[in-house]
């Protein structure tokens, strides 16, 4: 393949790949942006979408249409257990940003071996639930992928309407510009935080669904997209929605780029020093505010 | 005050002392235990000093300890050079480096400072596997033992490893006890009380911010110099995310904010992972728990509580 199909193809790869990163880093930066906390076991509720993804897909008579179902459960599933850590964990200390770094980081642990336990040590693929394939006239492309970055760009699209446009969303606002007033003002602030934190890993556990006929489901696969999300959240402002979708596109196509040219590794690398750019110019990120 | 300054005195002076004395009891096994324990330690109370006493969370030490690990593990292994000026590159691999990420990272505060450390810890862990020709990446290098060798001691010889060790340990131990007696100690926990605060008298809180980063990543670069050094190993799993979060665990657990408080919490959680190993091979769950639990019903660790509950003197 020459150099322009190559690069269209790495072009390609790089979007898809974006568009999953910024369901994933939107999530952690809705958590971040409402309730002011670091979630670290982020990218594990991505892996346990993956990971119910496959068990749907495998339990299930044919697998396309486990997969289907799995679209659905799988965050569902991940939502409860979200919700169960925000009630049983993260609410007993009120959400101190410190506290909750240091039990997300243990959650993080808890959940790789349970996974390890119940699933096992083993990276499992599975089969794309539509099978067709977009001929280009220098190479085939998975079809599969292309339906990835429309779901995913529904996904953000229907998180900003929620959002901006919601009465739900209104209250959420809300809660993010001040939460004491917004509890002076009978929002009940506590069921916004619970909501907010399973949106977010909802948001997460949906990318993994989305991925696993991609790449395969593993119990350790959630410690790239956390990375990824976190370059990214930095650059775009820590809190700043706008900001963490506009950096995941600049950061996943560039990385689908050089991971195709040269290697994953360096791209990260490299993105990690942009990110150190980007402190060095403008301490807040590209789109944050100052900190209040 | 000057009791209370007797009664640590004394009691850190018995901590060494008992140190010293143990290495004539132990059986071998628990022997070489001890030895990396107080090398870890020594780690430790360079992060006690970025979290303990200026209130900085960190999640990506673990590059500053890699630091110290690969500059004195690899001048070894490729120049030959002894394992004193090996011991010296090293430590002072780690003060410079700490200075070079801090003055990126001290940009950002609060939690924006942990997620930048921890990405540049693991830009620093896949630059390891990335130069895999001069680091061997995962499978890492193994120091011969004629490379090993100061005069006439020899750094296999284990009697010699746990009193070079103990060295070590009581060299941070004092430096921590001096740092937070001095003016720049009480200023550095003043930062962590309340930084505005401190701003608002006229410190410039940056500068104080920076050196307590720089002296955490001379003892962090030190203490992985030693352990390339002492057990004649060098592997990138030094620099992974794990050695970042044990770190953060062994001073929670004993104490953060106390001096004693990152050898009780590396002890002690060396000796509950083995002694868990015994029954299950999920250290994974062993090491979640005690993070989630620690921040549920014991946030200030053994030592932290200790100092609530008794011993106000407690530094």
């Amino acid at each position: 393949m020459s150099l322009g199909p190559h690069l269209l193809l790495a072009l390609m790869e790089g979007t898809v790949a974006a568009f999953v990163l910024a369901l994933t880093a939107l999530g952690l930066a809705l958590v971040f942006g409402v309730m002011r906390i670091v979630n670290v076991a982020h990218g594990e509720f991505f892996m346990l979408g993956a990971v119910f993804a496959w068990a749907f897909a495998h339990l299930a008579g044919s697998p396309a249409l486990g997969f289907l179902a799995a679209t659905i459960a799988s965050p569902i599933i991940v939502g409860g257990a979200a919700l169960a850590i925000d009630r049983l964990i993260l609410r007993r200390f009120n959400y101190q940003p410190e506290a909750t770094i240091v039990a997300t980081i243990g959650l993080l642990y808890i959940i790789q071996q349970l996974v390890l336990i119940f699933y096992g040590p083993d990276a499992r693929s599975v089969e794309p639930p539509i099978n067709f394939r977009i001929q280009l006239p220098w190479f085939g492309y998975s079809g599969y992928k292309v339906v990835v970055a429309g779901v995913a760009a529904l996904l953000l699209l229907a998180t900003w309407y929620g959002i901006a446009r919601t009465k739900l969303g209104l209250v959420m606002r809300a809660t993010q510009f001040d939460s004491e007033t917004a509890q002076a003002f009978g929002i009940p602030v506590d069921r916004v935080y619970a909501a907010v934190f399973v949106l977010g890993a909802m948001l997460a556990a949906i990318a993994g669904v989305l991925i696993v006929p991609i790449k395969q489901a593993y119990y350790l696969m959630g410690l790239d997209p956390l990375l990824l999300s976190f370059i990214v959240v930095i650059i775009g402002g820590l809190g700043s929605l706008r900001g963490a979708v506009i950096a995941a596109f600049v950061i996943g196509i560039s990385d689908g780029v050089i991971s195709v040219f040269f290697s994953p590794n360096l791209s990260k690398i490299l993105a990690t020093l942009l990110v150190a750019l980007v402190l060095v110019f403008r301490p807040e990120g590209l789109f944050g505010g100052k900190a209040r | 005050m000057d009791g209370s300054q007797d009664r640590a005195l004394a009691l850190h002076g018995g901590a060494l002392v008992i140190l010293f004395a143990l290495q004539f009891v132990l059986p071998p096994y628990h022997h070489t235990n001890f030895t990396g324990i107080m090398v870890l330690a020594t780690y430790g109370i360079g992060y006690n000093i970025l979290i303990g006493y200026t209130g900085l969370l960190s999640l990506g030490h673990a590059m500053f300890f890699a630091a110290g690990l690969y500059a004195a593990g690899l001048t070894v292994h490729y120049f030959s050079i002894d394992p004193v000026s090996a011991f010296i590159f090293g430590a002072a691999a780690g003060l410079v480096f700490a200075t070079a990420v801090g003055l990126v990272a001290l940009r950002t505060a609060g939690v924006s400072f942990m997620i930048v450390t921890m990405m540049f810890s693991q830009a620093c862990f896949l630059l390891i596997l990335y130069f895999n020709d001069v680091t061997r990446g995962d499978e890492g290098i193994v120091l011969s033992e004629a490379a090993r060798q100061v005069g006439s001691f020899s750094l296999i010889d284990p009697n010699v490893r746990y009193n070079l060790a103990l060295a070590l340990f009581a060299g941070a131990l004092i430096l921590c006890f001096i740092l937070i007696r001095s003016r720049v100690g009480r200023v550095l926990v003043a930062i962590r009380e309340n930084e505005d605060r401190v701003k608002m008298l006229g410190y410039h809180t940056f500068r104080y911010k920076l050196l307590a980063l720089a002296l955490s990543g001379l003892l962090s670069g030190a203490a992985g110099a030693a352990y390339a050094l002492l057990f004649g190993y060098v592997g990138a799993t030094f620099a992974s995310i794990e050695y970042s979060i044990y770190v953060l665990l062994w001073v929670l657990l004993g104490g953060s904010g106390t001096i004693l408080g990152p050898i009780v919490g590396a002890l002690l959680m060396f000796y509950l992972v083995e002694w868990t190993s015994e029954v299950t091979e999920s250290y994974r769950i062993v090491v979640g728990a005690a993070l989630v639990l620690l921040t549920l019903f014991f946030p200030k660790g053994v030592l932290g509580t200790l100092r609530e509950k008794r011993l106000r003197w407690l530094p």
